[in-house]
Parts: C-alpha cells; sequence; structure tokens
C-alpha cells in the first residue's frame, strides 16, 4: 500500500506537518515533489497520532501548502555503499555531483549506524606516524582513535590535516589506507585545496569525498558527517581498508544542529545549542575503532574552529570529553610564524600510553615526552617571570629554560609543510634540545636513560 | 501476552506517548512496538501516559501496540555478575554480541544471567526453620574471591518448607520452598528481581571509621576517604578523571568494585574489560575481574538507559553490600547521567531550572549518594558502598549546577586542575582546592593504625604546601633570587613533595600502589631533610651548598627506588639525609 499525501498543513522554517497520515515511523525518509517536479527530500522527526512532522533537507524554499506530493519510503535514511565509492564525491546527502553518474550499490545502510559493542572493540594500540614530531612525539596518534585539531578561524589548520593525510604510515604495514573527506559548511576553496592536495599526492584514488559548502543546506550539513561515517565504516569493515576520516569543520555542523533546533522550539542550554548536542556529537566521534576479527579500522580526525579562540566554548568542550585528546592550534605561536603552531601543554592523545615505548616505537619514547612537557611548561613560568622582572635578573636555571624554550619551538616544533620527520628523528631532537637544560632539571627520566641519551654541550 | 489495549500515539526521540487505558502506574515497565524495545513510564496525564524508551525509536509507528509488564524496571541479580559487563539496564554485552555482532542491535531480550551454568550451592537451611528479611539461605563461589550469598528478599519471609540437597544449580533451579505468614509458598532460587530505583533496606546505618585505603598518595596521606563515604571528582577534559577512577577501582581495598561507564568513551570501556581481566589485584593474587562488575553505556548508546544505568549499578552494588562486603562504585560520570536527565526533561517539556537541568537535579544527585553509607544489613553483617562519583563540568567551570550540587552530597572533594595536567604533574588534584571532611572521623584509625605521627606529618605537609602557594605568589613578581634562604628552602621542600610525593605515576610498576605505611615513611623522610637543612640556615648556611650535595633529587626518586615489600630500603635515605647534612655542617664549622 502505498500512499501519496497532497498538500501541508503548516510550515515552519525547514519543518513541514502532515495531518491524517497513517503508518508512518519514526525517523522514515519521505519524498517531496513539487508541481514543477522538482524532487526534494525529507525525514520524519516528530510523530503525533496521525500528525506527522518532517524536516525537509533541501530547505522549504518555494514549497506551499498546495503545491507539494509526499510519498514515504518506509525506510530510515540510507546510504548506497559500493567500493567504486573510491574516488567520488558526493554532497552532504550522499548523492554523487562529479557528474559521473548515479553508484551501482552493492549494500545500503542506515546512515545513524549503531553503537558498537565495547565487547567487541579491540582496544587500539598501533601508532600512525605522521611525520609531525610535535603529533609523534608528544601526542601520538593511534589507529583507531578520534583526535580532533582544535583551532581557530585563520589558522594553518588545513595545512596540517593535509600533512598528516599525506604522510600517515603505520608502523607494521599490513593495510591499506582509504581516506574519507567530509567537508561540512566550509568554503568552496577549502574543500578545493583538499581535492588538489589529494591530487597532488596522487591519493585521489583512495578518497572519498563529502562536501556540503557553507551555501548548501544546513538540514544536508547534519547528515554529511553521517554519510561520510557510514561509508567509512563499510570500507573499513566490510572491505579492511584503514580508513582515515578527516571531518571539517564541526563547528559549522553544530551550528546546523543549534539552528534545526531552534527552528523546532526546543528549550536551549549554554549558548543556544541544544541539550542534546554532547549525544549527537558523541554519535558521530564513537564511530571510531577496531573490531574484533576485522581487517580495517577507522581513524577520526576531525578539524574545529573553537570560536574566539574559546577552548570553553560548548563545541570544543563537549568534543573534549568525547574525543580521545586534542590537537591544539595556538594563534600565538601562529603569529611566531611556527608551523605547525601545535600548542603543546593543552594537547593531549588519551591512547598514547598504550601505543609508544618498547615494542611499539622506542624505549625512551614515554619519558622523553613526559620530560619535554614537564620542562616546557616551566618555560611558560620563566617567560611571565622575565616578562615582570627582566631577563637579565632571572637565575642561571630559569635563563636556561628560556634557551630550551625558544629551541624548542624553533627546532622541535617547527618544521616544514613536506617535511617527513621519522620516529627516530623526532626523540634524537627531543633528546638534544633536553640537553640544554642540566641534568639535574631531568626528573621524569631514569639515571640509565640520562646516560645513555644526553647530548654533552649542545649547540643549536 | 499479545493481547494489549495500549497503542503508541507519538513519537518525539526516546520520549513515546501512549494511549488506550489508564492502568499503567508510575515507573512501570512496558515493552514499546513491534519489537518490544524496553521502556519506563516517566508520566501520567489523564489518557495519556508518557514513556520513555531505552533503545532507538527508528521505525516506531503510531499505533504500533504497546505491552505493560506490571511491575517496576528490575533487574535481575544473583552469580554470574561478577567478571561480566552489562548495558546499562544490566542485558550482558557478550550475549548481544553474540545475537547481533559487533553493532549492538535493537529489542534483544537476553537474561542478565547465564541460565545454563550450574553452581555448586551449599544450602545453609534447613525445613523449619524461620527466615527473616535478608537471611542467607544457600551459598556458592561466584569467583575465586567471592563467595555468594543468596539472600530473603527483604521484603520477603517465613518458614522453610522444603530444600534440595547440596550440588549444582543454575540460577533459575528452586532450592528452597518458604510459606510466609499470608500463607503463600514462595520458591527461592540463586538469583532473585529487584526494582531498580528502590534503595534496599538495611537494618541500621553505622558511622564511617575506616578509611578506604587507595594506595594513591594524595588521597590516602591528604584527601581520605572513607568506606561508606562519597566522593567526587570533578575536573576538565584531559585532567585524569578516568585515570584517577581506574587506579582507585584497581588498587583501593575494597571487596567488590561496580565500575559504571555512563556517558564515556567505547575504548575506555574495552581497555577496563582488557586490563581487568589481565591485572592482578595487591590484595588477592586473582584478576581484578574476579571482583568487578562493569556497566557500559557508552555515549552513543541510548541516552534513556543512560539516564537508568546509574541506579542499576547502585542496585547491584547494594546487593553484594547485603551480603556482607565493602563495595566501592565508580560512576563515571555523573555529568553525563545528569546531561541524560535534562535532555529527557527537555523533551518532556518540563521549565528548566538553571543552565536547562530539571529542578530536581539535587533532589535525585541527593537520592543517588545517600544509597551510600556503612551499614548493618538485614542479615546482621557489615557492608558498605562507596561513591565516587566523576563530574565533567562544561568548560572545567566549578560553578556550573552539577559540580555545585554534588558539593553538597559528598564529604570528600578531589578537584582536578587544568594547570597541573598540562605539566603533566599527576594525579592533577590540586592540594588546595580539594578536601576530605571524613579526616576528623578517621583520626582513630589513623592513630591507631599508623602511629600518632602520620597525621602529624600530613598536617606539616599541608602547610609547607600552603605556604608555598602564597610565597610562589611573591617569587611570579620578583623571582626567588630575592627571597630569604629559609623561604627558598621551603620551595625547595616544596619542590620535593610536588615531584617526588604528590606525583605519582600510575604507568609505573612500583608507584602505582603505595601501602600507607611507605607514604608515612616518605613524608617522615622529607621532613627529617626539612628539619636538618633548617638547623643549618639557621646556622647561615646558604641553600645552594646543601642542594650541591643532590640530596633532594636523590629523595625526588626514591619514589621509584623503594620497592613496596622492602620498607627497611628507607634506612640508606635517612641515612643519606643525615650524612649530607652532617658534610655540609662540617664545611661551616
Amino acid at each position: 500500500m502505498k500512499l501519496e499525501y497532497i498538500g501541508l498543513s503548516e510550515m515552519v522554517g525547514s519543518l513541514i506537518f502532515l495531518d491524517g497520515v497513517s503508518g508512518i515511523g519514526y525517523d522514515e525518509m519521505a519524498e517531496i515533489t513539487l508541481t514543477s517536479g522538482e524532487k526534494r527530500y525529507g525525514r520524519v522527526i516528530q510523530l503525533d497520532g496521525s500528525r506527522a512532522v518532517l524536516q525537509v533537507f533541501e530547505g522549504t524554499k518555494g514549497i506551499s501548502l498546495e503545491n507539494a506530493r509526499t510519498n514515504f519510503t518506509g525506510k530510515p535514511m540510507e546510504l548506497a555503499l559500493s567500493s567504486e565509492m573510491l574516488g567520488r564525491v558526493f554532497n552532504g546527502a550522499g548523492r554523487p555531483i562529479d557528474g559521473l553518474g548515479e553508484l551501482y550499490p552493492e549494500e545500503r545502510r542506515n546512515i545513524n549506524g549503531s553503537a558498537m559493542n565495547p565487547v567487541a572493540r579491540v582496544y587500539p594500540r598501533n601508532c600512525i606516524y605522521t611525520g609531525i614530531s610535535a603529533i609523534d612525539g608528544m601526542s601520538t596518534l593511534i589507529r583507531g582513535q578520534k583526535l580532533p585539531i582544535f583551532s581557530g578561524a585563520g589558522m594553518r589548520h588545513n595545512d596540517v590535516a593535509a600533512q598528516i593525510v599525506r604522510q600517515a604510515k603505520v608502523a607494521a604495514d599490513d593495510g591499506e589506507f582509504a581516506i574519507v573527506f567530509a567537508a561540512m559548511g566550509v568554503k568552496n576553496d577549502v574543500a578545493d585545496f583538499f581535492k588538489k592536495d589529494f591530487e597532488e599526492a596522487g591519493a585521489l584514488q583512495r578518497v572519498v569525498m563529502f562536501v556540503n559548502l557553507a551555501s548548501d543546506p544546513i538540514i544536508e550539513r547534519m547528515l554529511t558527517p553521517r554519510c561520510a561515517l557510514t561509508a567509512a565504516e563499510y570500507l573499513a569493515f566490510h572491505l579492511g581498508y584503514h580508513v582515515l576520516v578527516i571531518m571539517t569543520d564541526m563547528t559549522s555542523y553544530c551550528e546546523a544542529v543549534r539552528e534545526f533546533s531552534s527552528s523546532k522550539g526546543e528549550i536551549p542550554s549554554r549558548k543556544g545549542f541544544p541539550s542534546y548536542l554532547y549525544s549527537d556529537l558523541a554519535s558521530l566521534y564513537e564511530r571510531a575503532g577496531i573490531l574484533k576479527g576485522k581487517s580495517g579500522s577507522v581513524t577520526q580526525v576531525p578539524i574545529l574552529t573553537m570560536p574566539n579562540d574559546d577552548i570553553t566554548h560548548p563545541i570544543p568542550d563537549l568534543t573534549g570529553y568525547i574525543t580521545e585528546g586534542q590537537i591544539v592550534l595556538d594563534r600565538e605561536l601562529e603569529q611566531k610564524g611556527v608551523y605547525p603552531p601545535i600548542s603543546v601543554l593543552p594537547s593531549l592523545s588519551r591512547l598514547m600510553k598504550d601505543g609508544i615505548g618498547e615494542g611499539y616505537t622506542r624505549a625512551d619514547h614515554s619519558d622523553v615526552s613526559n620530560q619535554l612537557f614537564a620542562s616546557y611548561s616551566k618555560v611558560q613560568d620563566a617567560r611571565s617571570l622575565a616578562s615582570v622582572i627582566g631577563e637579565d635578573e632571572l637565575s642561571d636555571t630559569d635563563k636556561l629554560y628560556l634557551k630550551f624554550g625558544n629551541a624548542f619551538e624553533a627546532y622541535f616544533l617547527t618544521q616544514g609543510v613536506r617535511e617527513d620527520r621519522s620516529i627516530d628523528d623526532t626523540l634524537d631532537l627531543g633528546w638534544k634540545l633536553l640537553s640544554i637544560l642540566p641534568k639535574s632539571e631531568l626528573d621524569r627520566i631514569s639515571a640509565e636513560d640520562i646516560d645513555a641519551h644526553y647530548v654533552e654541550d649542545v649547540t643549536f | 501476552m499479545s493481547e494489549t489495549k495500549y497503542y503508541i500515539e507519538g513519537v518525539n526521540g526516546p520520549v513515546v506517548t501512549v494511549k488506550g487505558g489508564r492502568g499503567l502506574a508510575m515507573m512501570d515497565m512496558v515493552e514499546v512496538g513491534t519489537e518490544r524495545l524496553i521502556g519506563e513510564v516517566v508520566s501520567v496525564e489523564g489518557d495519556v501516559t508518557t514513556v520513555q524508551v531505552y533503545e532507538d525509536t527508528t521505525g516506531l509507528m503510531p499505533g504500533m501496540p504497546v505491552f505493560p509488564k506490571g511491575a517496576p524496571m528490575s533487574i535481575t541479580l544473583g552469580p554470574g555478575l561478577l567478571n561480566n559487563i552489562y548495558d546499562g539496564i544490566c542485558r550482558p554485552l557478550r550475549g548481544i554480541a553474540e545475537a547481533t555482532g559487533a553493532f549492538i542491535g535493537r529489542g534483544i531480550q537476553i537474561p542478565a544471567l547465564d541460565e545454563e551454568k550450574k553452581w555448586d550451592v551449599t544450602i545453609c537451611v534447613s525445613p523449619g526453620d524461620e527466615l527473616a528479611p535478608g537471611a542467607v539461605y544457600a551459598e556458592c563461589q561466584e569467583t575465586p574471591v567471592i563467595r555468594h550469598r543468596s539472600m530473603m528478599r527483604p521484603d520477603q519471609s517465613g518458614t522453610v518448607l522444603t530444600v534440595v540437597p547440596d550440588g549444582a544449580y543454575t540460577v533459575t533451579d528452586t532450592l528452597v520452598t518458604v510459606k510466609n505468614a499470608a500463607g503463600e509458598i514462595l520458591e527461592l532460587k540463586l538469583a532473585q528481581q529487584w526494582p531498580i530505583r528502590s534503595p534496599r533496606p538495611v537494618e541500621a546505618r553505622c558511622t564511617i571509621t575506616r578509611p578506604l585505603v587507595t594506595g594513591q598518595r594524595i588521597i590516602d596521606a591528604l584527601f581520605p576517604l572513607g568506606k561508606g563515604g562519597c566522593a567526587a571528582i570533578p575536573g576538565p577534559f584531559g585532567a585524569g578523571k578516568t585515570v584517577t577512577q581506574h587506579q582507585l577501582a584497581k588498587w583501593s581495598d575494597a571487596d567488590l568494585i561496580v565500575y559504571l561507564g555512563c556517558g564515556e568513551r567505547g575504548n575506555e570501556m574495552t581497555e577496563v574489560l582488557d586490563e581487568f581481566s589481565e591485572l592482578i589485584d595487591p590484595h588477592t593474587d586473582q584478576p581484578l575481574m574476579y571482583r568487578t562488575v562493569l556497566l557500559a553505556n557508552t555515549s552513543n548508546m541510548p541516552v534513556a538507559a543512560r539516564e537508568a544505568s546509574i541506579y542499576t549499578g547502585m542496585t547491584i552494588a547494594e546487593y553484594y553490600r547485603d551480603m556482607g562486603y565493602h563495595v566501592a562504585m565508580m560512576a563515571d560520570s555523573t555529568s553525563r547521567w545528569a546531561e541524560a536527565l535534562r535532555e529527557i526533561s527537555g523533551r518532556l517539556e518540563e521549565m528548566p531550572a538553571e543552565e536547562g537541568f530539571p529542578a530536581y537535579l539535587s533532589s535525585r544527585l541527593a537520592e543517588f549518594y545517600e544509597r551510600a553509607g556503612y551499614m548493618k544489613t538485614l542479615s546482621g553483617k557489615e557492608g558498605s558502598i562507596t561513591i565516587i562519583g566523576a563530574v565533567s563540568p562544561q568548560g572545567g567551570d566549578f560553578s556550573e549546577p552539577v559540580t555545585q550540587n554534588t558539593k553538597r552530597f559528598i564529604r570528600t572533594f578531589w578537584a582536578l586542575d587544568r594547570s597541573l595536567a598540562y605539566a603533566r604533574h599527576f594525579p592533577a588534584i590540586n592540594w588546595n582546592q580539594s578536601y576530605s571532611e571524613y579526616l576528623t572521623d578517621l583520626t582513630p584509625w589513623y592513630n591507631e593504625q599508623l602511629g600518632e605521627d602520620f597525621l602529624k606529618l600530613r598536617a606539616r605537609l599541608q602547610a609547607v604546601m600552603k605556604e608555598e602557594t602564597s610565597l610562589n605568589e611573591i617569587v611570579k613578581l620578583i623571582g626567588s633570587d630575592i627571597l630569604p634562604e629559609d623561604q627558598k628552602l621551603t620551595i625547595e621542600i616544596a619542590r620535593v613533595i610536588r615531584l617526588g610525593f604528590l606525583q605519582q605515576n600510575s604507568f609505573h610498576a612500583i608507584d602505582t600502589y603505595v601501602p600507607m605505611e611507605k607514604t608515612k615513611r616518605m613524608m617522615a623522610v622529607i621532613f627529617r631533610l626539612f628539619d636538618g637543612c633548617r638547623g643549618l640556615i639557621a646556622k647561615s648556611v646558604p641553600l645552594s651548598q646543601i642542594k650541591a650535595t643532590g640530596i633532594f633529587e636523590k629523595l625526588v626518586r626514591m619514589k621509584y627506588e623503594i620497592p613496596n615489600d622492602d620498607l627497611s630500603q628507607f634506612g640508606p635515605y635517612e641515612q643519606a639525609v643525615d650524612e649530607a647534612i652532617a658534610s655540609v655542617a662540617a664545611l661551616y664549622q
């Protein structure tokens, strides 16, 4: 029995209301045909007796109460999946926009996915080398992790993400890499930048792109990461790829959620965001991981721009509570000309502790990174003291800390956009920098390691 | 069972409105739709009953049937809970994985306990015995470290009619029949049902006199938690809430751990499961999982089940407490639970109070924390539940409603600090903001077990850290060189305390767990040095001379070098301190 409903009862923003419907399921997809022949897509978001509320993905512009006919598909939103997806470009709702025609689907899956059973997960332990010292050395990315980049408007987060994509490799190479790229509310230039960069790296055939530009409808923006992650799960757990998912910009996504929520008249919580923003973000970020008995993996690197560089804003705040760490970019470093401008102290990789050290990277990795963190945090104290009493008045140790801090930023953090440093280079560099400080200041490293690696009379 | 007059009227996320009759009671369990998703009645208004559904509601249609279960939301309690992992409404995740694969499906109904497994049961009663509520009628060895005692439900009593002989039985076999005062025959099995929102009754509440020994220096020495008490760990992300919870779950001297991952990361639960299966408990020499029940409602599992998970965990904890065990319950994180409450409250269109949280947030938190305590159980044993709740304040700001309301119901507060975490000082418990109100209650225990000098050393340590904080204000302005020598010494000793005592490396084989006695000796050595140095400085010896001996660095490393089981190794350190002092003193004779 397939019913077509003619006309609507009400419209508010991107929502349409239908009365007198029956046999419709919650979350079901609908196709809305206008008299002009134009087709739009919608989803049931609330049912109340015979009244259904639908959100229209493409917006309600041009729809009147009389010119629309609605067909329900009887299914939730599904994405067509196939190995042919690699190398293709889709819009935010998963329809091809590269002019290469429709995809012949091997399978269709609900884009909302389902929660991975913690019992079926494999705890991630294999690190992904990015060739970036600040990440490999101090906030190591692990396969199956979700590690966002917290940035701000105008900073070079796109360069960092592109460099990670270009240089990412695993220690024991046991599978093929694929990249899923989800652009949400980004400018055309940004989407182009990534496309060009993938092309130059010769990786385009291993990339699936989902693009929702800043001018595209916000409802579609809310679907974009879900489509991308459904594709990623298919590539990883069905086809066995190691998938790296880059999602940019999560801030645009969250703002779309807020806009949609307020159009539904929901009670806002902090800064107008709906109270379910945490659950909503979790339903995306938690789709990273490795499963028992499957060869592939899903690793996420979401990018978000912190409004007003404020790390306590709800978007970075809720993200940080869900993701397994964060890479924080810093405007001051950026202005000093440091690339990548990674602020190491607030950056963190929660899974790092189990993926480094003997048998994974190098035995001294953990101690060196802890010592670098501890020493660099003292640099901040020495600098603020110097700004009050002047550098000349500092104690000798504090002067050495200043020297260490400057060298750390100039040689460890700074590297070329195309410079790929091995983990050995990174750790050796770390030792060289620590050797600027007297041995007695190295309180996180064992005496044996200091004897083995400390560089006497180091110069920079 | 398939006949029902109730049907779905409307669907809005996890909230479903039901029509068809007026017979549904508040908090009753229902099964919704043809897939029979589990739900609970949350409000009744005339003909319309509102139900929160514990699973994804995709595909539910108005008109679908709703089946009342006629009882409040209950879980099955019995042997087999330990060494197992459940979701928020106590469905076994291993069973779910077998039924629906790596991703969690819907409408799955699997018994919480393995109904095939035979337990070696000893019957403790004989016909004619009078069984009071809470009386133990059967025992079995649930894991090598925990003996499971099947007790009369707290709301039942009667005379034993028949018993089976000792032997191997499953959780569904009837072991004992009892006739109660009303003349009804009760069939008692190894397992029993209990509604999760009703606290299990106890005989009496006792005062707290013993600490939960955690093996974490800053906690045991500075901010102890009583057995039967409540603690909160608030902190911004990355400050180490979860690692601290894991450390407490691993090393505290509770008999049993209920670990609740409430709205947290899936990988973390996998880590706990893997790690606890391998790690050996220092108190029993058996894998930690043998004393652990895990509950996981990861952040992408249904939000309504998150709200229920905290009660599920508490009910399990109370069940084992009633057997006479000391249970520690870790809830990571209570903020996610509060947010689930807020989300559902929003869907019910209730009037919000502060920051969108419902006005009943504080009374719900109070109900939860008050279920902790050191109790005399119905069967006359002593048992306790200690709650350690993580709080994830928005933006790390402790003035938000969940932290503030929690503070009213807990007595130990471990405030995690972002700047300590950035400097990789772990555990990042800020010694100026944290407090423990249990100290006075526990003073007799400390004096008796560890001697009166423990608390004296503790008081000195806290005073030094307090003084350092105020000195640091000055140092920030003028640098440390200008300070007088005795204040320089305070800063130097505080540095030793920070690095060598307060900082504890949870990934280091020796340092991850420290017995109380070692904690005390460490404080004693540090103050031996402090006193020695003060003597020298009074004789105008510059601090730099003493520092040159390297004794300060030596003490910083002692935590790694003195084994936990051989405290005689402190001897050489005491000697080294004395020698260093003497050698410097000799120079200034």
